[in-house]
């Protein structure tokens, strides 16, 4: 009877304790519990200075009221950043092609030291890239990294052979300027668009539910 | 003296420069720290003295209760998430520390003798086929499952996960050829 009652509890609060700690058996990776956790709770970023390919300076804020599509990439990249490039330049055609609404906003931005405006210049050239309605870019100041890529959930590690390896996806900001969806690297461009412009802050979907 | 021992094992594993050491590589934490902690809660609870065992004893007839936690304790821990929130976050780290040995190990040291030999052959058949898909979800998984370890790690825990369930199958098979 004993052992009866102490393994139901145990089963009860076991599961009641993965359940939470996996989202619902939702995220059992980082990854995913990072994306969960972007849809649930749309994240604000901090405004931090950035310059891109050709030295202007600009923040995430400049876009305000445009939704902007965001990825982490370095220039010497050879595994996850040429796809996600490749993502991003296929989005830039889709969007280039478009007629009428407002067009998705492209910003890479390198986490690597080593990229300067003038190797982020060579890299976008090799992805066409206008520079304007996609644009490459590096943080200005470099303790300003750090904080960044926390606030994407951005996690980079040295490999050890002078690369890194980090977690690649396309990050989606919407129109009040937080992070609002995260989305695989080989996302069609139509999903990315579509999550960039229908994205509205969940507080007024809520205020919006209750009135009904 | 055997309770001694795994008090001294887990304060060794604690050691910042010990933890530095096995957390750097994916395969050394799951299949090195992690188990051995699981030792050291086991060692711990069988130099218990045996009122106290009978007294936890009445709770666990047929080493059922005991299992049940181990194995929903432990699972946390097959969570690729779990083992980069305790790179993340020292409340995590603490928490390895704590339920690996009171959890797992220790509730397994109480019930294992417990558990009749059916039950056994039924743990067993669980356990190891569970560690050989986790192993082999890490090495055919298309992406990292962990952001805090690279591709390469990952797919070494995965071979270490299959062959230590390979081994200890074998093992457990040739036990059961002996007992028999």
């Amino acid at each position: 009877m004993r052992t009866a009652a102490a393994s139901l509890f145990i089963s009860a609060a076991g599961g009641a304790l993965l359940w939470h700690g996996t989202s619902g058996f939702r995220a059992l990776t980082t990854e995913q519990a990072r994306r969960l956790a972007v849809q649930q709770q749309p994240v604000m970023l901090p405004l931090t200075a950035l310059e891109d390919q050709d030295g202007q300076p600009f923040t995430l804020a400049s876009y305000h009221g445009r939704p902007v599509a965001v990825d982490f990439v370095f220039t010497q990249c050879r595994s996850l950043c040429p796809l996600l490039s490749a993502g991003f330049q296929r989005l830039d055609r889709a969007e280039r092609a478009r007629e009428g609404g407002e067009r998705l906003q492209l910003v890479s931005i390198s986490f690597d030291p080593r990229d300067t405006p003038a190797r982020l210049r060579d890299y976008s050239s090799r992805y066409r890239a206008d520079g304007r309605a996609w644009r490459f870019a590096r943080v200005r100041d470099t303790t300003d990294l750090a904080p960044l890529l926390e606030a994407f959930g951005i996690v980079v590690i040295a490999d050890g052979r002078g690369d890194f390896q980090h977690n690649a996806a396309v990050h989606v900001v919407n129109r009040e300027g937080r992070l609002a969806r995260v989305l695989d690297p080989d996302a069609s461009p139509d999903a990315v668009a579509n999550a960039g412009r229908s994205v509205r802050p969940p507080g007024m979907l809520r205020a919006v539910a209750r009135r009904r | 003296m055997i309770a001694a021992i795994g008090v001294l094992l887990i304060g060794m594993l604690a050691l910042p420069a010990m933890r530095d050491a096995l957390e750097r590589v994916m395969v050394l934490h799951m299949l090195v720290q992690i188990p051995l902690l699981a030792v050291g809660g086991g060692l711990m609870a069988a130099g218990l003295r045996s009122s106290w065992k009978a007294r936890v004893g009445a709770w666990n007839r047929g080493g059922v209760s005991g299992i049940l936690l181990a194995l929903i304790a432990s699972s946390w821990w097959m969570v690729p998430r779990a083992l980069d929130l305790a790179l993340s976050s020292p409340a995590m780290e603490l928490a390895k520390f704590v339920t690996l040995p009171l959890l797992v190990g220790a509730p397994v040291a109480l019930s294992w003798s417990r558990v009749g030999a059916i039950g056994r052959g039924f743990v067993i058949a669980n356990v190891l086929p569970m560690w050989a898909v986790v192993g082999w979800l890490y090495i055919a998984a298309p992406m990292r499952v962990c952001n805090f370890y690279l591709v390469d790690q990952q797919v070494a825990a995965g071979n270490g996960l299959l062959g230590a369930s390979i081994a200890l199958g074998a093992l457990a098979g040739l036990l059961a050829f002996r007992s028999a």
